[in-house]
C-alpha cells in the first residue's frame, strides 16, 4: 500500500498510467474484434519496412515530440507557452520548398541549390523566429503568449508569400527520405530520437537543466544569484524555435511539399498539451523532459487509437477533450486535496475500529 | 500617480482610435476610384464583423481578469452548425433555437468557469479543452455542410436591410443607392453598449478590473474572486452565442471548419484595443476599434485586389507588435515612475 502511495506521487505516474490505459484499450478492442490479443504490439517487417501500430505512433507522434522539447523549455523558464510552433513549422515549409524549387516553381523534380541549403536556410528562419519571441518576452517583458501572438499570425502568412499562395512540390528522393524511411526504419523516429537524445544529454551533462528551473521558480533571486536570467529565456525560445524547424522539416518531406495552410496547424496545441500531460505545471519552474515526451506520444496514441477505433478525424477531438479535462482535474491542487481528506478519513476509520 | 496611470491608458486607446481614422482616410484617398470613401464600404466592415464584436466583448471582459478563452472559435461553429441542422434536419423554429443556444452558451461557460475559478486549472488549458470539445462536436452533430434555406423568420433576419437616409450614392444607372446595415449590426453594438455601461458602472464590471489588477487585494477586500471569474467566463460563452447567431445570419451555414481562428482575431483585436492580456487594463471601445481596425486591414487588401490575401494577417500581426511594444514600454515606464 505504501509503496503505491510512493508510485502514485511519482510525476513520471501519470503520464505512463495514461500510455498504459491507452495501450488497454488497444488490446480490448483487438481482444473484442476476435483478433491477436496482442496485435497491437506485433511489429512486422512488410514490403522491406517496420510495420505496426506502434511503430505508426511512434512514427507520426515524431512531430509532437520534437516540439515538446522545445515547449518544456519554454513553459519552465517563462511560465507562458509559445503559440507560435505550428505558424513556424509551416513558414520552415514554406521557406525550405521555395528554395529547393526556386520563387515561383509549383512543380519540380530537380532541386534549385542543395539540399543542405534548403534546410539550413530553413531552420536559419525559424531560429530567428524563436529569437524574435525570446526577445520580446525576455527583454521587453511580455507575456509570452500575447508576443508568440504575433507570429502565430504571421508565420504562416510570411510562408504563403513565399509559395506565392501555391503548394509547392519538391519531388526529389533525396528529399523524401526524410519524411519516409531509411533502410527498414522511419526516418521521423530516428530524427526525434536524436533530438530527444541531444536534449537529454545537453541538460543532464551541463547545469543548463537547472539554470532554466531557477530562472522559471524565481527570475529575481536567479539574477541576484549570478544568472543572466533574460539571456536564459532567450535561449529556450530560440531552442523552441529551431525545435519546431526540424518538427517543421519532418512534416514537409513527409508530404514533399510546403502546404503551407495546413502544417502544423494546432500543433501548439497538442506541444502544450504534451507538456500539461506529462505532469509539467504551466506555471514554469521545475520541469521533466521524459513526461512531456511521453505525453506526446500518448496524444498520438488516442488519436491512433480513436482512428482504429472508427471515429474520423473531425470527431475525435471531443474525446481529446474529455481526457484533457480528466486528467487536469485529477492533476489540480482541489481535487488532490479532496482526495486526502478521503484518505486521511479512511485512515482515522481504520485507526478508531484498530483501537 | 493616478494622474499618469490614467494618461497612459487613455493614450493608447486613442492611438487606437486615431490610428483607425487615418487608416481608413488612406483608403479613402488611395482607392477612392474604386468607392472606398462610401458609407456602405464601413457599413460592410461592420456588416462582416459583427459576430466578432459580440466575442471581443466577451473575451475583453475574461482577459480584464487575466485569463483568455480560446474556445470562442469552435463554440460559433458548433452553434452555426446546431442552427443549421436544427432548422433543415430537426424541424425547429429558429427563435427556439436561438434560445436552445443561448442557453448551451450558458452551460458551455459554467462548465469552463467552475474548472477555471474553483478547480483551479489554468485557463489556457481548460479552454483548449472547450476549444477540441467544440470543434469535434460540430463534427458529430453532422460532417457534411448544412446551409439553411426553409426558415422564413431566419432568412428574413439574414436579408432585411436597414437602410441609412443619408450618404448615398448614384450609380451607373442613375438610381440612388442608400447605404444599409443588417440587424446582426444593431446586435453587436447593443452588445458594445451595454458591456460599456456595465463595465464603468455595475458591481460586477468593477470587480473584474479589481481583480485583474491584483486578485489578493481584490479578495482581501471582500470581492467573492471565484464567482466573478466564473460570471466572467459565462458572460464570455454567453456573448459568443450571441455572436454565433450573428455570424451565421452572415453566412447562413453551418460547417465543421467555420470560424477557425476567431479566437486569436478577437484576441488580437482586443490587443490592439489596449487591453493587457495580464488584465486590469482595458475597454470595450478599444476593443470595437481593434476589430474594425483588423476590418479594415481586410477590406484594404481585397480592394487592392492584386495582393495575396495573407498580406492581411502580415499587417495585422505588425500592428500587433507595434501595440505590444509600446504598452511595454508604457509598463517601463510606469514602473520607473515608482
Amino acid at each position: 500500500m505504501n509503496s503505491l502511495k510512493k508510485l502514485t506521487k511519482k510525476q513520471l505516474f501519470l503520464p505512463i498510467f495514461s500510455m498504459i490505459l491507452v495501450m488497454l484499450i488497444n488490446v480490448i478492442y483487438d481482444i473484442a474484434c476476435g483478433q491477436a490479443p496482442l496485435s497491437f504490439f506485433t511489429i512486422t517487417i512488410k514490403n522491406g519496412v517496420l510495420y505496426g501500430r506502434l511503430i505508426d505512433i511512434l512514427n507520426r507522434g515524431s512531430e509532437a515530440a520534437i516540439l515538446s522539447i522545445g515547449m518544456t523549455l519554454v513553459v519552465s523558464s517563462s511560465a507562458g507557452t509559445d503559440i507560435s510552433v505550428g505558424s513556424v513549422m509551416s513558414l520552415y515549409g514554406g521557406m525550405c520548398c521555395m528554395l529547393l524549387a526556386g520563387y515561383g516553381n509549383v512543380n519540380v523534380s530537380e532541386y534549385a541549390v542543395p539540399l543542405i541549403v534548403g534546410i539550413g536556410a530553413g531552420l536559419l528562419v525559424t531560429c530567428v523566429c524563436g529569437l524574435f519571441n525570446g526577445f520580446l518576452v525576455a527583454y521587453l517583458n511580455i507575456q509570452p503568449m500575447v508576443a508568440t501572438l504575433i507570429l502565430w499570425s504571421a508565420g504562416r502568412a510570411i510562408g504563403l508569400l513565399l509559395c506565392n499562395s501555391q503548394i509547392v512540390y519538391v519531388r526529389v528522393p533525396s528529399f523524401q527520405h526524410i519524411g519516409s524511411y531509411i533502410g527498414f526504419m522511419p526516418t521521423p523516429i530516428i530524427v526525434a530520437a536524436i533530438c530527444i537524445v541531444v536534449a537529454t544529454l545537453v541538460l543532464r551533462m551541463t547545469a543548463l537543466g537547472t539554470y532554466i528551473q531557477s530562472v522559471g521558480i524565481n527570475k529575481k533571486a536567479s539574477r541576484i544569484a549570478g544568472f543572466n536570467s533574460a539571456k536564459i529565456i532567450l535561449m529556450c525560445y530560440v531552442i523552441c524555435g529551431l525545435c519546431a524547424g526540424l518538427a517543421g522539416m519532418v512534416a514537409t518531406s513527409r508530404i514533399y511539399s510546403a502546404d503551407t495552410n495546413n502544417i502544423g496547424l494546432n500543433m501548439e496545441l497538442d506541444a502544450i498539451l504534451a507538456v500539461a500531460l506529462g505532469g509539467n505545471s504551466l506555471g514554469g519552474g521545475k520541469f521533466n523532459l521524459a513526461g512531456s515526451i511521453i505525453g506526446a506520444y500518448t496524444i498520438q496514441a488516442i488519436d491512433t487509437t480513436l482512428l482504429a477505433l472508427g471515429v474520423s478525424t473531425a470527431q475525435s477531438p471531443v474525446f481529446k477533450a474529455i481526457v484533457v479535462i480528466l486528467i487536469v482535474v485529477i492533476q489540480s491542487q482541489p481535487a488532490k486535496d479532496f482526495f486526502k481528506k478521503l484518505t486521511s478519513k479512511k485512515n482515522a476509520v481504520k485507526e478508531a475500529a484498530q483501537a | 500617480m493616478k494622474k499618469t496611470k490614467m494618461n497612459s491608458n487613455s493614450l493608447l486607446l486613442l492611438i487606437t482610435i486615431v490610428l483607425f481614422f487615418a487608416m481608413y482616410a488612406a483608403g479613402c484617398v488611395v482607392y477612392a476610384d474604386k468607392g472606398f470613401s462610401r458609407l456602405q464600404t464601413f457599413m460592410n466592415i461592420l456588416i462582416n464583423n459583427a459576430g466578432l464584436i459580440c466575442v471581443t466583448c466577451g473575451m475583453t471582459c475574461v482577459m480584464l481578469t487575466g485569463g483568455i478563452d480560446i474556445s470562442v472559435g469552435s463554440l460559433i461553429a458548433m452553434d452555426c452548425m446546431i442552427m443549421a441542422v436544427g432548422i433543415e434536419r430537426w424541424g425547429w423554429k429558429s427563435p427556439v433555437l436561438m434560445l436552445f443556444i443561448l442557453v448551451i452558451g450558458i452551460v458551455f461557460g459554467l462548465v469552463q468557469g467552475i474548472c477555471i475559478a474553483y478547480l483551479d486549472i489554468q485557463p489556457f488549458i481548460v479552454t483548449m479543452a472547450g476549444m477540441f470539445f467544440a470543434r469535434g462536436m460540430t463534427a458529430v452533430i453532422c460532417k457534411e455542410q448544412v446551409s439553411i434555406v426553409s426558415d422564413k423568420i431566419f432568412s428574413f433576419l439574414s436579408s432585411y436591410k436597414i437602410s441609412i437616409p443619408f450618404g448615398g450614392y448614384v450609380n451607373k444607372k442613375g438610381i440612388l443607392q442608400l447605404p444599409y446595415m443588417r440587424i446582426t449590426v444593431i446586435v453587436a453594438l447593443i452588445v458594445v453598449a451595454l458591456i460599456f455601461l456595465m463595465l464603468r458602472y455595475t458591481k460586477f464590471g468593477r470587480s473584474l478590473y479589481a481583480i485583474g489588477g491584483n486578485q489578493q487585494s481584490a479578495t482581501l477586500m471582500g470581492l467573492d474572486v471565484k464567482k466573478t471569474k466564473l460570471k466572467a467566463y459565462v458572460l464570455s460563452s454567453f456573448l459568443t452565442s450571441i455572436g454565433g447567431i450573428c455570424y451565421c445570419l452572415n453566412t447562413m451555414a453551418g460547417t465543421t471548419q467555420q470560424a477557425t481562428g476567431l479566437e486569436m482575431d478577437a484576441i488580437s483585436s482586443a490587443v490592439i484595443g489596449g487591453t493587457l492580456l495580464t488584465g486590469g487594463v482595458g475597454n470595450v471601445i478599444g476593443s470595437l476599434f481593434g476589430v474594425l481596425i483588423n476590418g479594415t486591414i481586410s477590406t484594404l487588401v481585397k480592394t487592392n485586389g492584386k495582393l495575396i490575401s495573407s498580406w492581411a494577417n502580415i499587417i495585422t500581426a505588425i500592428l500587433l507588435c507595434f501595440f505590444i511594444v509600446l504598452q511595454s514600454i508604457f509598463a517601463m515606464i510606469k514602473k520607473r515612475n515608482k
